[in-house]
């Protein structure tokens, strides 16, 4: 018989999978900004599994950790476009 | 399990969340340039994160009704947390990354118009029209 | 007179956020009070203070380098609780549309420039925000001094500066003009 924790695990092996697709477009994307796109979408995905697994486990600390996860990639990505910024030029 | 209403709906909530998030990431792939990727990217992803929340806020909300065990409201608070921060932070580092793309000279594809180039042209004209001018005014000065 | 506006202001944010995150984890002095298990202890609110106090005294200066206390007044903060429903109606329009082009394939993309003729920097980064977040368009770049945005179109229309930012304008001159 399922249960809602059972769902929980489902749909975060499915961000999994989604996080594994994303990381072909790190690899594949044409220009450093495709790359970036990806990482950044993978970021975003790693915080909702977080969130996900914080409820399915009752552990408060995962979601604490995905707060922060979540600002401190914002500011990685910061860096990362502030360095595009000033890169090369085609 | 029995299907109450709660546990439907939270279960509408997380396929909801579910399928924007695989969206998002087939856009990923579909589109043909960094300007629609990054259209797909944030909102399909940011709009299957804010329903994540959702769905863990009424999922601790409906064990803490069951339960009464204080810590349940501690996480539905952190979740709202949370979703407050990434609506805050996710939008502007999309911003932050379309704007790196153009300043690189990435040309969006396909593009019917494009006011930013040719403004960019304008004062790159404009610029170097000074710049001469200054250069003629220092020959002047020598 | 001014240092002590930010003084208070960064202390009352401090304190709001601590107690946010702090809410329902520690027992109360009142054990058969009905909500013991929700607010927080005694303890618990000294510790708060002080660090609060602590933050405002150290950064003050870092984080309210803002010149216009306007925001201070609540009856803002309430009209940007209000215009969460419309940005989030929006957003449900946003993504099916999004998600329509990701099956078929169909976009016309483009960059347009339009002229929202909002004032403070609040405001525009709560526009440019609200538009990333809203139906197929993305702010690609913003100009300071004349308070332009260029915007990328996924599907290019008439009347950029209406269709795009009118309604959000609207409401964001309510809290932060």
């Amino acid at each position: 018989m399922i249960d809602l924790n059972t769902l929980f695990y489902a749909a975060a092996t499915l961000f999994a999978i989604s996080i594994i697709v994303c990381i072909f477009r790190i690899f594949l994307g044409p220009t450093a900004a495709d790359r970036s796109v990806g990482f950044d979408t993978i970021n975003t995905l790693v915080v909702a599994t977080m969130i996900i697994l914080g409820a399915a486990m009752w552990e408060t600390l995962f979601i604490d950790i995905a707060i922060v996860y979540a600002i401190l990639s914002f500011i990685t990505t910061l860096f990362i476009a502030k360095y595009l910024e000033g890169g090369v030029a085609e | 399990m029995t299907f109450t209403w709660p546990i439907i709906l939270i279960i509408i909530l997380l396929i909801i969340s579910v399928v924007f998030n695989i969206l998002g990431t087939i856009g990923l792939h579909r589109f043909p340039d960094v300007y629609t990727r990054l259209h797909a990217a944030t909102k399909c992803t940011t709009f299957g994160t804010i329903f994540v929340t959702f769905t863990v806020i009424a999922y601790s909300v409906r064990l803490y009704i069951l339960t009464e065990e204080a810590k349940f409201i501690n996480m539905a608070i952190h979740t709202l947390i949370a979703l407050i921060a990434l609506l805050a932070t996710n939008p502007t580092g999309a911003h932050a990354l379309a704007r790196a793309a153009h300043k690189m000279g990435v040309k969006p594809k396909k593009a019917v118009r494009d006011d930013l180039k040719d403004a960019d042209q304008h004062k790159k004209k404009t610029v170097k029209k000074m710049v001469i001018k200054k250069d003629k005014a220092q020959g002047e000065v020598n | 007179m001014k240092r002590g506006k930010a003084f208070v202001s960064t202390f009352l944010f401090a304190l709001f956020s601590y107690l946010l995150l702090t809410i329902a984890a520690g027992q109360s002095m009142a054990q058969e009070a009905p909500w013991s298990h929700i607010i927080w202890s005694f303890e618990e609110l000294i510790i708060g203070i002080s660090v609060s106090l602590i933050v405002a005294a150290l950064a003050d200066h870092i984080l309210c380098r803002t010149e216009n206390f306007r925001m201070l007044n609540p009856v803002r903060w309430l009209i940007m609780l209000i215009y969460t429903i419309p940005l989030f109606i929006e957003m449900v329009k946003a993504n099916f549309d999004v998600a329509y082009r990701v099956i078929t394939g169909k976009i016309e993309p483009g960059i347009v420039k339009i002229d929202p003729d909002l004032e403070t920097d609040l405001g525009i980064t709560i526009l440019a925000n609200s538009i990333t977040l809203t139906p197929g368009t993305l702010t690609v770049d913003v100009d300071d001094e004349r308070s332009e945005m260029y915007i990328h179109w996924i599907k290019v229309g008439e009347d950029p500066t209406e269709n795009i930012a009118g309604r959000f304008v609207r409401w964001i001159r309510r809290f932060a003009e």
